[in-house]
């Protein structure tokens, strides 16, 4: 194990996340929040102590960089990330239980959107952009952002491959072109780009700078983060339409985005994971909008709720403009799907994938026909070329240790006594970086009340989630902790 | 002519021995000393051991003072080199390679282009080729196309229910419905040039000159039922199966591919979208009787072994399949073949030797030359096929005052589109397009070697 190494990169993402911190700690100045001024204050410090103390510690550190460091790596420096990017809200003072603190910066790293905060207005302005800035450096990675800055001497080895796999989302992570740096800086650059135009229609729609940055970074991650209580219920129907289509964007594959600059186009409209996901959005926004037509009355309203509703939660963002509760039990059972299927691979979405249930499907698919006739080889295929037997069964390990986190998470919080459904759709909402379960953890209501023990088991399963159970599965393996 | 063949497995020796027959001389490159032992015994050529790529052999084998060299190695890669450095070496050389990999013929036009190739050859793809026109033609055994295809050789066997069976050739008139011809009859192993009071036996393999538009009226009147094909399994999963399922799953046929090693089987599964794989071994019947064997409205055994090929198609045979399409790659079997009921018999090699038998005859004539030559009836019997122009003797004379060779036979005429089996009173015109069957030992190399 190569503790030196791990130790040099998170080094590096913490003073990363300290450079971060200073936008928000401007704001907070700015408008003399001095609450949230002496929170940021004493963060940059304390993250400036631990970076020091960790480069003095790991200099001359080995070269031996492999997959299990690669994965212990993401798991460790989402963790710790998190545990520092909670102590604004806890040494501000405006979220007194650290847990609680670390429960929000959790769910804003993974993009999850889940809140413990009943009114999120009351909160001083630095620390609302800092909320939902974390959305917005979660949806793409840290690690990912960190390989397109750096010039260190990690430049041009192949160990950063291990990296971008760990912390990007799908099941076949691949390189856009040849060089990491290049291919991490294309992806931010596309991330980017998309985030400004977003922002700008905000700013037209009349929102005012910093709601206009919050939503749309909260948009860009998928997160959900909103900066008034009802998240985006009482904004215009333009901002409204806005996010729907900026959510859905967000949740494509990003190669997509670099094929359409590269002028493939045939290869983005043939990609089969584009196809399913834009044909269960437009399923399901029909299917709704059939089902609540007797709610809303109108078709304009009706369309509009249900396609920012399927938008919100099939990228599993989670903004919300009406309460859903209030709808029947069909169209909250889709929802409950979409949840679980959540936006295509290699976007800022969570969820199981739509690739991954596409090859799921497809094996399944492969294993009844191989029942009916056991001596058939057949292969899986993804947009016509065959996919290797190792992602299958990666694919397969996936839902597996899914399924098994999704019970375990289940009967922990159940603890605390609430109803099935809302512990459910907690567990399901947090792990896939939904945000908003149903029930108690409804739309309009919030995480506040589950105990800490629960708080914590939902934080990490909303990180387990966003890095795909693998790099957090792995940190409680005792021999991925023993030396070589 | 002077020819190197480098290469002298199972195409190289076929190659050898059709143009050997021919009179060129030939000089066979290979590394492995024991096949040219045998190759100097067993024909009149020189051998040259050695990396048929180098230059040094190539030019021990004589390159300079050579007119054609014809790559025939197993590797693709080695052919195409082996042609590069040679014509290096001789920039006048008239090129032919062997390219077989699948990845590789996809780009052949554009290969021929870079590299000086003057023609490719692939053996499992013309095979494939010849089995798809069988298989869309259920009924006749072998099908050989002339003149743009609107003349056919087509072969037939004379089994106990047929209606030709004990009939006189003179009264073949009675019982088919449309002027065709016999042009060849093979029976137990020879070829035989019929005349008219030739009374066909059970057992014959019948060769049969026809319009390609009265092969439809043909197999009505011999009261031959075919149903249009479309399960096919095929036994093997070489390279001759992966072409054969790509070019039935054009045709809407459903192909079912039956390979012994699960790595070859995998690749299939990967290569061929429609195709059905099953990994399993054609030479045992409960495999595939498993697979549907009564059902199948074809099968074709393509392994790589003749012998498992002859079994599994004697198996298929008995299990009633319509049609049986054996491949095999030993010319040496083919008279035992002859015996056994194996449906038509394929052999890669020989297609592939008589396209390149017509290259080599078309540089040797530039004028009046064979457009096409193809062997039939085990290599006994040639089809040729000829131009006329304005140097071809005896045009416009009625064909019972003109005297041919003995054993040759003018079997076709097409004018423009219009396709005749010839009478006494038929003549060729300047334009039209002839087809000649000859049993004889001499080579036709131009129309106006026909004539006595």
């Amino acid at each position: 194990m190569n503790y030196k190494m791990m130790g040099r990169f998170i080094a590096q993402l913490i003073s990363i996340e300290g450079v971060f911190l200073l936008p928000a700690l401007c704001i907070s100045l700015f408008y003399g929040e001095h609450s949230a001024v002496r929170g940021f204050a004493l963060t940059v410090a304390i993250i400036l102590a631990v970076s020091a103390l960790l480069y003095t510690l790991c200099r001359r550190a080995g070269r031996l960089f492999g997959a299990r460091e690669g994965l212990v790596c993401v798991g460790l420096s989402w963790i710790i990330l998190s545990l520092l990017g909670a102590l604004p809200f806890f040494l501000s003072g405006h979220i007194p239980n650290y847990i609680d603190a670390l429960f929000e910066t959790v769910s804003g790293f993974t993009t999850t959107g889940a809140s413990i905060l009943s009114d999120v207005e009351s909160l001083p302005r630095g620390l609302l952009y800092w909320r939902s800035f974390t959305h917005w450096v979660g949806g793409m990675g840290v690690l990912v952002f960190l390989l397109a800055i750096s010039t260190g001497g990690e430049q041009g080895k192949g160990f950063t491959m291990h990296l971008m796999r760990a912390e990007s989302p799908g099941p076949d992570v691949g390189k856009l072109v040849p060089k990491m740096k290049q291919t991490a800086t294309i992806l931010y650059g596309i991330y980017i780009v998309l985030t400004i135009v977003n922002i700008v229609l905000l700013l037209l729609g009349g929102m005012n700078w910093l709601d206009a940055l919050c939503t749309a970074f909260g948009t860009a991650g998928t997160g959900g983060f909103g900066v008034r209580n009802d998240s985006i219920a009482s904004f215009s129907p333009y901002i409204q339409n806005v996010t729907t289509v900026f959510m859905l964007l967000f949740g494509v594959n990003f190669s997509c985005y670099y094929l359409l600059l590269l002028r493939q186009f045939r290869g983005v409209f043939r990609d089969e994971e584009l196809r399913t996901y834009v044909g269960i959005v437009i399923a399901a926004i029909v299917l709704i909008s059939l089902n609540t037509f007797s709610i809303y009355g109108n078709l304009a309203d009706t369309v509009r709720h249900a396609a920012f509703k399927v938008g919100s939660i099939m990228t599993t963002t989670g903004s919300t403009t009406t309460d859903y509760e209030l709808w029947p039990a069909f169209s909250k059972g889709i929802l409950l799907t979409l949840m679980v299927i959540g936006a295509c691979a290699g976007s800022t979405g969570g969820g199981i994938k739509v690739a991954r249930v596409l090859l799921l499907l497809k094996s399944l698919r492969r294993n009844i026909r191989q029942i009916m006739n056991p001596k058939k080889v057949m292969v899986v295929r993804n947009n016509g070329r065959p996919v290797d037997e190792k992602v299958l069964d990666n694919t397969n390990a996936y839902l597996a240790a899914y399924v098994v986190i999704v019970i375990v998470c289940y009967l922990l919080i159940s603890l605390d006594g609430f109803s099935i459904g809302t512990n459910l759709s907690a567990v399901l909402a947090c792990f896939n970086n939904i945000g908003p379960g149903m029930e108690t953890v409804g739309p309009m209501f919030n995480y506040g009340c589950y105990s800490d023990f629960s708080t914590v088991v939902l934080s990490l399963a909303m990180l387990a989630g966003r890095l795909e159970i693998f790099p957090i599965l792995v940190l409680s393996s005792r021999s991925a902790w023993k030396g070589r | 002519m002077n020819i190197i063949i480098a290469g002298g497995g199972k195409l190289g020796l076929t190659l050898v021995r059709q143009l050997s027959a021919e009179g060129h001389d030939l000089t066979v490159i290979d590394h492995n000393s024991s096949v040219l032992e045998s190759t100097v015994e067993r024909f009149d050529t020189m051998v040259t051991p050695g990396n048929c790529a180098s230059m040094e052999v190539l030019l021990r084998a004589g390159i300079r003072e050579a007119d054609l060299l014809i790559a025939a190695t197993a590797q693709d890669e080695v052919n195409l080199l082996c042609c590069m450095t040679a014509h290096g070496l001789n920039p006048q050389l008239h090129t032919i390679a062997r390219i077989r990999t699948p990845e590789y013929t996809q780009q052949i036009m554009t290969m021929r282009d870079v590299f000086p190739l003057s023609m490719t050859v692939n053996p499992e793809k013309q095979a494939a080729m010849e089995i798809e026109r069988l298989l869309k033609f259920p009924g006749f055994l072998r099908r050989e196309a002339f003149a743009k295809g609107r003349a056919e050789i087509v072969e037939l066997r004379i089994d106990s229910a047929s209606k030709l069976r004990d009939l006189p050739l003179s009264d073949l008139g009675t019982v088919v419905k449309c002027r065709v011809l016999v042009c060849a009859v093979l029976r137990s192993g020879n070829a035989i040039a019929p005349s008219g009071n030739f009374i066909l036996k059970e057992g014959d393999r019948v060769f049969v000159t026809a319009p390609t538009a009265n092969l439809a009226i043909l197999l009505k009147s011999l009261g031959i039922v075919t149903r249009k094909v479309r399960n096919v399994l095929l036994c093997g999963g070489g390279m001759v199966s992966y072409y054969l399922s790509s070019l039935l799953e054009d045709d809407q046929m459903s192909v079912r591919i039956l390979e012994k090693d699960h790595d070859r089987c995998v690749t299939l599964a990967g290569l061929l979208a429609q195709a059905t794989v099953i990994h399993g071994d054609c030479s045992a019947q409960a495999t595939l009787d498993d697979q549907g064997l009564e059902n199948m409205d074809a099968v074709v055994t393509l392994t790589g072994l003749d012998e498992t090929n002859m079994v599994v198609s004697l198996y298929a045979g008995s299990r009633q399949v319509p049609q049986i399409i054996t491949k095999l790659s030993r010319s040496e079997n083919n008279a035992l073949a002859d015996t056994m009921a194996l449906g038509s018999t394929i052999s890669p090699m020989e297609l592939c030797c008589n396209n390149i038998v017509r290259y080599v005859r078309a540089m040797q004539n530039q004028t009046g030359a064979a457009i096409s030559v193809h062997t039939i009836a085990d290599g006994q019997v040639e089809a040729v096929e000829f131009l006329v122009d304005e140097t071809t003797r005896f045009c416009e004379t009625p064909l019972r005052q003109i005297k041919l060779k003995p054993n040759v036979l003018i079997s076709s005429i097409t004018h423009g589109a219009d396709t005749q089996v010839p009478n006494g009173n038929s003549v060729f015109v300047p334009g039209d397009t002839v087809v000649v069957v000859t049993s004889g030992r001499g080579v036709l190399h131009r129309i106006n070697d026909i004539f006595a």
